[in-house]
C-alpha cells in the first residue's frame, strides 16, 4: 500500500513540481477556453493568446523563484 | 525520403528525451544491483517493465475510443504541465539557481541508502528475493518508463509519427542498457540538463498545440505553429536563464 502511495505521489510529481505554476497554467487555459469566445478579439488570435499567456506564466514563475532565492540570501 | 525527413524530428526528440529517463533508471538499478544483488534488482526492473507494457497495451486502444477533441485537450494539458515543469527546472539549473542533476552523486546516495536499509522479511523475502531491492527498481522503471511514454506521445502523436518515435525511444533504451551492461557504472557524462532543456521546450510546444486544437482554436500556419512555439520558448527560456544567472550566484551540484 505504501509503495502504491509512493508511486502515485511520484506520478503527481511528474506534472506538478511548483504548485503555483501548475495552478496558474490551468487557470489560464480555463480562462482562454471559457472567455475568449465572448470577446471581440478575432478567432485567429485565440491560439497565439493561449501560447503567449503560458509562456508569460513560465517566465513570471522563474523570475519569482529568483526573487525568493535572492530574498533568502539577504535574510542570511 | 520525405517520410523519413518528416519523422526525423520525432525520432531524434524521442531518442534524446528517453535517453535522460533511461539513464536515471539505470543509475538506480545499478546502485541496487551492486549493493543488494543483481537477482532482486533485475526482478524488480523486469516486473516494472512488464507493468509498463501492460499499461500501454490496456490504455493504448482506449485512446482511439475517446472523442478526438477531449482527448487532444487532456493529453495537451498533461504534456504542457509535464513540459513546463521540466523547462522551469532546466532554466533554474542552467542559471545555477538549483544544482545540476549529478548521476554519480545519485548513484552514491542510492547505494548508501541501500546499504543502510536492513534486509526485511516478508512474502518476497521467503522467495529469497530482497523486497527493498525489488520495490526500488520496480518503482524506478515504472516512473521513468511513464515519462518515456509521455515523451513518445508528445513528439509522435501530433505528426502521426508514433511508431518512429517509439523506435527512437527503444534505441535509446537499448543503448543505455548496453552501456550499463558493459561499464557497470552510472552514465555520468550525459549532458542531462541540455537534453531536458531541449525536450522541455518540445513537449511544452506540443502540449500547447494540442490544447489549442482541443479547444477548437485555429493555429496560424497549422502544424508549422509548433516550430514557431519551439523557437519562442527556446529564446525566452535561454534569455530567462541568462538573466537569472546574472542575478543569483551559482549553486554547485550537491549543495
Amino acid at each position: 500500500m505504501a509503495t502504491l502511495a509512493t508511486i502515485l505521489k511520484e506520478l503527481w510529481g511528474l506534472f506538478v513540481d511548483d504548485g503555483s505554476l501548475a495552478l496558474a497554467l490551468v487557470v489560464w487555459i480555463a480562462a482562454c477556453g471559457v472567455g475568449l469566445g465572448h470577446t471581440p478579439i478575432p478567432v485567429d488570435w485565440d491560439a497565439p493568446i493561449l501560447f503567449v499567456g503560458c509562456l508569460a506564466i513560465l517566465i513570471f514563475n522563474v523570475m519569482q523563484t529568483i526573487r525568493r532565492r535572492k530574498a533568502m540570501q539577504v535574510d542570511r | 525520403m520525405s517520410a523519413l525527413l518528416q519523422a526525423a524530428p520525432s525520432v531524434i526528440a524521442a531518442f534524446l528525451g528517453s535517453l535522460v529517463e533511461f539513464v536515471e533508471a539505470l543509475t538506480i538499478v545499478l546502485a541496487v544491483g551492486t549493493v543488494r544483488g543483481w537477482r532482486p534488482a533485475l526482478t524488480g526492473a523486469m516486473a516494472g517493465a512488464l507493468v509498463l507494457i501492460a499499461i500501454v497495451l490496456l490504455l493504448g486502444p482506449l485512446l482511439s475510443v475517446i472523442p478526438l477533441r477531449p482527448l487532444q485537450f487532456a493529453i495537451g494539458l498533461l504534456l504542457l504541465l509535464f513540459g513546463m515543469r521540466w523547462l522551469r527546472k532546466a532554466i533554474l539549473r542552467a542559471a545555477g539557481i538549483i544544482p545540476l542533476h549529478d548521476e554519480a552523486a545519485a548513484f552514491a546516495a542510492e547505494t548508501a541508502e541501500m546499504r543502510a536499509a536492513k534486509l526485511s522479511t516478508g512474502p518476497i523475502a521467503i522467495l529469497r528475493l530482497d523486497p527493498i531491492a525489488v520495490v526500488t527498481t520496480f518503482k524506478a522503471v515504472v516512473i521513468e518508463g511513464i515519462e518515456v511514454a509521455f515523451i513518445v506521445i508528445a513528439v509522435g502523436a501530433a505528426g502521426h509519427t508514433l511508431l518512429p518515435a517509439s523506435l527512437g525511444a527503444a534505441v535509446a533504451g537499448l543503448l543505455v542498457i548496453g552501456l550499463g551492461v558493459l561499464i557497470h557504472r552510472p552514465l555520468a557524462r550525459v549532458p542531462e540538463n541540455a537534453l531536458k532543456f531541449a525536450v522541455g521546450v518540445l513537449i511544452s510546444a506540443f502540449g500547447c498545440f494540442w490544447i489549442g486544437e482541443g479547444l477548437g482554436f485555429p493555429w496560424p500556419g497549422e502544424d508549422l505553429a509548433v516550430i514557431a512555439m519551439v523557437v519562442c520558448l527556446l529564446a525566452a527560456s535561454m534569455a530567462a536563464a541568462q538573466i537569472a544567472g546574472r542575478r543569483v550566484p551559482t549553486v554547485r551540484a550537491g549543495e
